[in-house]
């Protein structure tokens, strides 16, 4: 197919040319979803490590509700949250319909549960060798979940990563509670949705390629990052 | 040295992430439901900036289908309505969720269809036999399905054929539950006829070896409305400046610009607003 | 030993000699698991200073003594009582314990030393931790490690840290479960000398080892444990001379003891 080359042709032309509604609609997914990300992070980092270490009435259920929700299909999600945010639902007087924050809170709510399960995974191994050592050294339980957090925080970088790919290719919800709104809303995955239905299918997969390499510079500045500092804590 | 890296970090990922708040800053805007037609064509683009140059109103547009446009617009997630089903528009102001609807401005729809026609309409200008023989051939047909404006228009005229595609549906006539330029490039994957207007067509990029089959017959007519929601039901309204723009656009000034708007040098919509009257 | 850049104040890691939670004592001790009882009824006592060595076979219930009576397991029966007390959650800050693979946190060396000295006893801020990590580090002989993650260090070097890890917490009582059991001689040697100093200096130290000779060469009186129980305890010499029991005598002739 042409629009292959064509799609790769216009990618760099996009790129090379500094053109800047594409790097205003580049920058809000990267606000957009790396806020959604910190804020699953201050829910999902303490919630999967209590799950890990704390026993209580309930956990089970917790665990099977946060493994599931990590699949949870963002339409819902979005349609959800437009019914609450809509003026007629009972959010609606914050007027937080068709902004960025009622994009960042849809991803926050899409990447929570992924930040949480894996959290759980992560804290729990680490749980499992230290607690005798942490308890010999009369550490309490509040204090162990900061530990295992910290000295995990590698392994928790991977966990907020997979989180962002999440955010930052999602479409279903940023489309519904966002608008799409030119200048206002429109995203790298809403900009593609739209340019499909345009037809234009090789700018919609140039599009495309950018975002691919943008969620790669992401993911290698972070993985380079980890690797350089925590080379060795690993071992 | 590892913590203070860290620490970097997530320095840097907060401050990435704060530049998030000033988006929201500029205050004086209207929310416009609209249609993915108004759109996807180009048109909104090119006449908006004419009316926010003028008033500093900002208009922010959400597209998504008729129905749904005005679901939204009844639940008070927007200020103005510009939509194209009349039957609609009207009994959504007959409930008081809109102040007054006026004309706006007309196309036309079309059928398009494959090179080799496989229904034998390409030319013809009436609409109700051409629909009768896609039926009769069973040739694919692809339908919004989306209660869009284009949606509710095109049952009406199955129905006027005397044809029921519901029966049919899942074989020859198949449903996207689409908006219109998802499933024009459905339409074009599967070489199935559908009916789009005139303007999204003219736009669309990914026509493959697709031509307009049928158009030209007066039931094919597509009249657009707009619609300043009733600050009344839903008080976050911005009335004001919503009022301004549908004052705007049925002006001479507005109907100007959306005359002038052309794609490949076709005119795309057709003003037809009466100055000051609405319907 | 430590390197001679470095003026470091060594009475910063000298545990001090205030007795506070001496004697231990356990009485009825019992542990049960799958409907096995590993831990027997087993009632001792340990005074307040000097090296006590716990040998016998595998399976003898060693390291599960020595997690009891630190408290990190609980017992089926029988209590574990300090100074007549049963424990409580601040007791355990009075003791530490190595383990058989050392559970170095994923820090630098330094930082592992840091969080024990902070989570410890005064749960000391700033400038004294800082001093007392570098007196730890220098008697460990790490000083020149200090900044390497822990986990990278050698076998020897990880115990040793993970020892003067302990040390640091200035604990009353010291356990250690075979904590030379996968080193080398030299390696062995570094760990008997710091174990030899924390002795000396007033720490009571209760050691499980595999190793005969290590129990000669460090501990002032042997226990000889079997099937969960205490069958012969004596003084170091008086016990490699005469056990006074038969599976001990077998144990130490190298005879398999089921």
């Amino acid at each position: 197919m042409q629009d292959f080359s064509a799609a790769f042709g216009l990618a760099f032309d996009l790129i090379l040319s500094g053109n800047a509604d594409l790097a205003e609609i580049v920058l809000l997914s990267l606000q957009v979803s790396l806020t959604a990300v910190l804020f699953a992070c201050l829910i999902g980092l303490p919630l999967g490590a209590a799950t890990a270490i704390f026993r209580f009435p309930g956990r089970g259920a917790l665990i099977v509700l946060m493994n599931a929700m990590m699949g949870l299909p963002p339409v819902v999600v979005g349609l959800f949250l437009y019914l609450m945010l809509s003026n007629a639902g009972p959010l609606g007087p914050l007027a937080l319909l068709y902004t960025p924050t009622a994009m960042i809170i849809a991803q926050s709510i899409l990447v929570a549960p992924i930040v949480a399960a894996l959290t759980r995974q992560v804290v729990a191994d680490l749980h499992s060798e230290y607690d005798e050592q942490l308890r010999s050294f009369s550490v309490g339980r509040w204090a162990a979940v900061g530990t295992l957090l910290w000295d995990g925080r590698y392994s928790l970088m991977t966990v907020a990563l997979a989180g962002f790919g999440r955010a930052i290719a999602e479409v279903g919800a940023v489309i519904i509670v966002g608008g799409n709104i030119n200048h206002v809303t429109r995203v790298m995955t809403t900009t593609i949705a739209l340019e499909t239905s345009k037809g234009n299918l090789a700018l919609a997969l140039a599009l495309g390629i950018i975002l691919v390499g943008i969620a790669v510079a992401v993911n290698a500045s972070v993985m380079s990052l980890r690797a350089t500092a925590a080379r060795a804590a690993y071992a | 040295m590892i913590r203070r890296r860290f620490l970097a970090l997530a320095a840097a990922l907060t401050v990435a992430t704060g530049l998030a708040a000033p988006l929201q800053a500029d205050d004086k805007f209207i929310i416009v439901q609209s249609t993915t037609s108004t759109l996807n064509s180009g048109l909104l683009d090119a006449i908006l900036p004419q009316f926010t140059d003028k008033t500093g109103i900002e208009v922010r547009v959400v597209a998504v289908g008729t129905g749904q446009a005005i679901k939204n617009a009844r639940n008070g997630d927007g200020d103005v309505l510009l939509v194209h089903a009349k039957p609609a528009e009207e009994k959504f102001v007959a409930d008081g969720y809109g102040v007054a609807r006026h004309d706006l401005m007309y196309n036309d729809f079309v059928i398009v269809g494959p090179k080799d026609d496989p229904a034998g309409i390409a030319g013809m200008r009436d609409i109700l036999p051409a629909l009768e023989r896609i039926a009769q051939a069973a040739a694919p047909f692809a339908s919004r399905g989306d209660d869009s404006g284009t949606h509710k228009k095109e049952l009406r005229l199955w129905k006027d054929a005397g044809v029921d595609p519901a029966a049919a549906s899942g074989t020859w006539y198949r449903e996207t539950g689409s908006g219109m330029g998802a499933t024009l490039n459905t339409a074009v994957g599967m070489n199935a006829y559908t009916m789009s207007d005139r303007a999204t067509w003219i736009a669309f990029q990914n026509k493959g070896d697709f031509a307009i089959a049928v158009e030209g017959d007066p039931a094919l007519f597509n009249q657009y409305g707009v619609i300043l929601v009733n600050p009344e039901k839903h008080a976050n309204v911005k009335a004001e400046w919503g009022q301004a723009f549908v004052d705007w656009l049925v002006s001479g000034e507005g109907q100007t610009a959306i005359a002038a708007f052309e794609v490949d040098g076709q005119q795309l919509f057709f003003p037809n607003a009466k100055e000051g009257g609405g319907s | 030993m430590p390197d001679g850049s470095h003026i470091v104040d060594l009475r910063a890691c000298t545990p001090g000699p205030v007795r506070e939670i001496l004697p231990l004592e356990a009485r009825g001790l019992t542990y049960e698991a799958g409907g096995h009882r590993l831990i027997d009824d087993l009632s001792l006592r340990f005074e307040d200073s000097g090296l006590s060595a716990i040998i016998g076979p595998n399976g003898a219930g060693k390291s599960l003594l020595l997690r009891l009576l630190h408290g990190l397991i609980a017992p089926s029966g029988g209590e574990v009582l300090w100074r007549g007390q049963a424990a409580d959650e601040t007791i355990r800050l009075r003791q530490a314990m190595v383990f058989q693979r050392p559970v170095l946190l994923r820090r630098s060396v330094a930082g592992n030393l840091r969080y024990a000295l902070r989570h410890g006893r005064n749960g000391a801020a700033g400038a004294s931790v800082g001093s007392s990590v570098e007196a730890w580090l220098t008697r460990a002989n790490l000083l020149h490690l200090a900044d390497r993650p822990a986990r990278l260090l050698s076998g020897g070097e990880q115990q040793r840290l993970a020892l003067a890890r302990a040390l640091s917490r200035r604990p009353e009582v010291l356990f250690l479960d075979e904590p030379t059991a996968s080193l080398d001689p030299t390696a062995t040697l570094a760990i008997e000398e710091l174990i030899g100093q924390a002795r000396a200096e007033g720490t009571k130290v209760i050691l499980v080892t595999h190793d005969l000779g290590q129990a000669k060469r460090l501990a002032d009186e042997i226990l000889f444990l079997h099937r969960g129980r205490v069958e012969a305890r004596a003084p170091t010499e008086q016990f490699f001379s005469d056990p006074e029991n038969d599976n001990a005598a077998a144990f130490l002739a190298g005879r398999l003891v089921f």
